[in-house]
């Protein structure tokens, strides 16, 4: 077997990024092979049905019905063991981030995160926020990787079938220490970001509490909606519903109107689909400006009262 | 309880970033340091814990070259109780599972309760030392934690999942946990802290020549990315890009 891509499962559906993880390994060359675990394998080897694979990897267990770290770590690494896949492939998900490094130090496999692109026979990972990309490359037989979000795009997926295996795996319930309750969603806050044609969003660039009020009178006079970086909500300074970014909302507006913003890609992911893209940022090199359509070098706080007020008497 | 947190000093937000001569890294000279946001967050939950509990000891670790004793004393003034510099070179180790083995060797001899780590590092931002560690110490792990209850043996942790979703953990003890920003308002240190924060201990640990481990993976190259998207720049004073502003949002994008 040449590459094995775990997959995961989003509240019973094949994740997105699971799929476009399917495309990275096809790109690596080589016979692909998957692995599903748990009680919604079955749905998601049906999913799968139309594309083509070497083999679709089934395993079911009492103890891993639902995700948790510690029977994944075994499962992971037991398949591993058995199939000896050169390449390990997972979508860079937060479920990766929680079980995968211990399939990594089990094995003794170096594991490479985030990766954005290939380039010959190294990795492609951003490092520095965003601000620099680095090439890393392994020296072991076998290596895991995890791609980051659209780094590989799912329409590429050859059409075709596979065969379906159903793999026993011992568990006992000594394995499974922790106990995990199940998911939940926390109260929506009053706002819709999502369908907001215009959104105002404030970065940590905005310096400090007492100058939230700016962001307001521009959402205002522009008739917007007011989002925010992770950092601002840690703060307290802005209501948390308000967060836009991997960990938040995912929105699409007409003009994605920022303000000290800096570009992590945890942010990015949440906001790359807006039509218009207005970053104010007082650093030229600042990574949103890679996405953005309008590059505004400056600060924040000179330039967005004098705008406002401009706005206001135009 | 005893408590250890991970704490790496890494290159400010707005720091230059420039490229070292052989692009294998970033020229460190003319960079600022800085505490790693989350691990700031994972200290301050490590310090929530110990008063609550009333007693026990919370010891802040660092790896790196002598600049980071700078944040291991900002720990210990915001009121660590001891600091740990595992002592490298200036060049520093970008290899995850070579960092992971480092730190386990030596947590094993300290017998931690609870060891607390950011959830991402800003300048490799690998994003797996604390389970890396865990594993290696046979402890249970989590990630992305939000809240955590401590209980007689055990730890409650509150994961953040996807897009909005969460979800409770119970893991036994011993347990490495790497902390999520914004679970708690991390505290600034009084002057009395920086003050006693100089008698504090901090020990220098030099890894020896025969635990040289060899890495697995290897940051050869570092470069500027690329873009390919067509930006118009906006720059100038004030006032001219106050007006260019207007200009594209009631031409170009027409929202005015
Ligand atoms: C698992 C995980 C999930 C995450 N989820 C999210 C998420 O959902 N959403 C999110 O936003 N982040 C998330 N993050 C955090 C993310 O990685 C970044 O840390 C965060 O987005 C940075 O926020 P920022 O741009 O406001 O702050 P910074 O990165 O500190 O940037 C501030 C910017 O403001 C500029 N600036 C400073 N002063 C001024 C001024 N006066 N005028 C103009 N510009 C100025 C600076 O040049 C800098 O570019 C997550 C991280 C992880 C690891
Ligand atoms: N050299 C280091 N010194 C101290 N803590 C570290 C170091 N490297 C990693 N960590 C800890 O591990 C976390 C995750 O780092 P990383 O796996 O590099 O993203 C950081 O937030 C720190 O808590």
């Amino acid at each position: 077997m040449d590459t094995l891509v775990v997959l995961e499962s989003s509240r019973g559906s094949l994740h997105r990024l699971s799929k476009e993880a399917i495309a990275g390994a096809k790109s690596l060359g080589g016979t692909v092979s998957v692995l599903t675990i748990g009680k919604d394998a079955d749905s998601i080897a049906q999913e799968l049905s139309g594309v083509q694979l070497d083999e679709i990897l089934i395993v079911k267990n009492e103890y891993v019905e639902s995700y948790n770290a510690d029977g994944y770590a075994e499962i992971v690494s037991q398949v591993i063991q058995s199939e000896s896949p050169k390449n390990i492939v997972l979508g860079h998900t937060y479920q990766t981030r929680d079980f995968v490094p211990r399939v990594s130090a089990r094995l003794d496999i170096p594991f490479i995160p985030d990766i954005i692109s290939l380039s010959e026979s190294s990795f492609v990972k951003q490092v520095l926020n965003a601000k620099l990309n680095a090439s890393i490359s392994s020296t072991n037989d076998q290596v895991i990787l995890s791609f980051q979000s659209a780094a590989f795009s799912d329409e590429s997926l050859e059409a075709g079938g596979s065969e379906v295996r159903l793999l026993n795996i011992n568990l006992d319930s000594t394995i499974v220490r922790s106990k995990s309750e199940d998911p939940f969603q926390e109260e929506a806050g009053d706002v819709d970001l999502e369908s907001a044609e215009i959104l105002v969003s404030v970065g940590r660039g905005i310096e400090k509490e007492e100058n939230i009020p700016i962001a307001f009178e521009l959402a205002k006079v522009l008739n917007a909606e007011v989002s925010a970086s992770r950092p601002v909500v840690d703060a307290g300074w802005i209501d948390s519903f308000r967060q836009v970014g991997s960990s938040g909302s995912n929105v699409a507006p007409k003009l994605y109107f920022s303000l000290g913003v800096s570009g992590a890609i945890q942010h990015v992911v949440g906001m790359k689909g807006s039509k218009s893209i207005l970053a104010i940022n007082k650093d030229p090199d600042a990574p949103i400006f890679e996405i953005a359509d309008y590059a505004v070098i400056g600060d924040v706080l000179e330039i967005v009262p004098k705008l406002i007020e401009a706005l206001e008497n135009s | 309880m005893k408590i250890a947190v991970l704490v790496k000093q890494v290159p400010g937000s707005e720091s230059a970033l420039p490229l070292s001569p052989n692009e294998k890294w970033i020229d460190e000279s003319s960079v600022t340091f800085v505490m790693n946001p989350p691990d700031n967050f994972a200290l301050e939950e490590a310090l929530l814990i110990k008063e609550k509990n009333g007693e026990g000891e919370v010891v802040v670790i660092s790896m790196g070259p002598s600049r980071i004793q700078k944040v291991i004393r900002e720990a210990l003034a915001k009121g660590a109780d001891r600091g740990i510099q595992i002592e490298e070179s200036d060049d520093i180790e970008k290899d995850p599972l070579t960092v992971g083995k480092k730190f386990a060797s030596v947590l094993k001899e300290e017998n931690f309760d609870l060891v607390l780590s950011g959830l991402q590092s800003d300048d490799t931002g690998m994003g797996q030392t604390g389970v890396l560690i865990g594993e290696l110490l046979g402890m249970s792990t989590a990630t992305l934690a939000i809240k955590t209850e401590v209980k007689e043996n055990k730890i409650k942790v509150k994961r953040e999942l996807e897009s909005g979703w969460f979800q409770w953990v119970e893991l036994p003890l011993p347990a490495s946990i790497s902390i999520q920003s914004g679970l708690n308002i991390p505290r600034y240190p009084s002057l009395k802290g920086i003050m006693g924060a100089k008698k504090k201990e901090i020990k220098e640990i030099l890894l020896s020549a025969q635990n040289q481990l060899s890495n697995l993976q290897s940051m050869d190259k570092v470069s500027i990315p690329q873009t390919s998207k067509q930006t118009e720049v906006i720059e100038g004073d004030t006032e001219a890009i106050v007006a260019r502003i207007v200009d594209v949002l009631k031409k170009d994008i027409k929202v005015i």
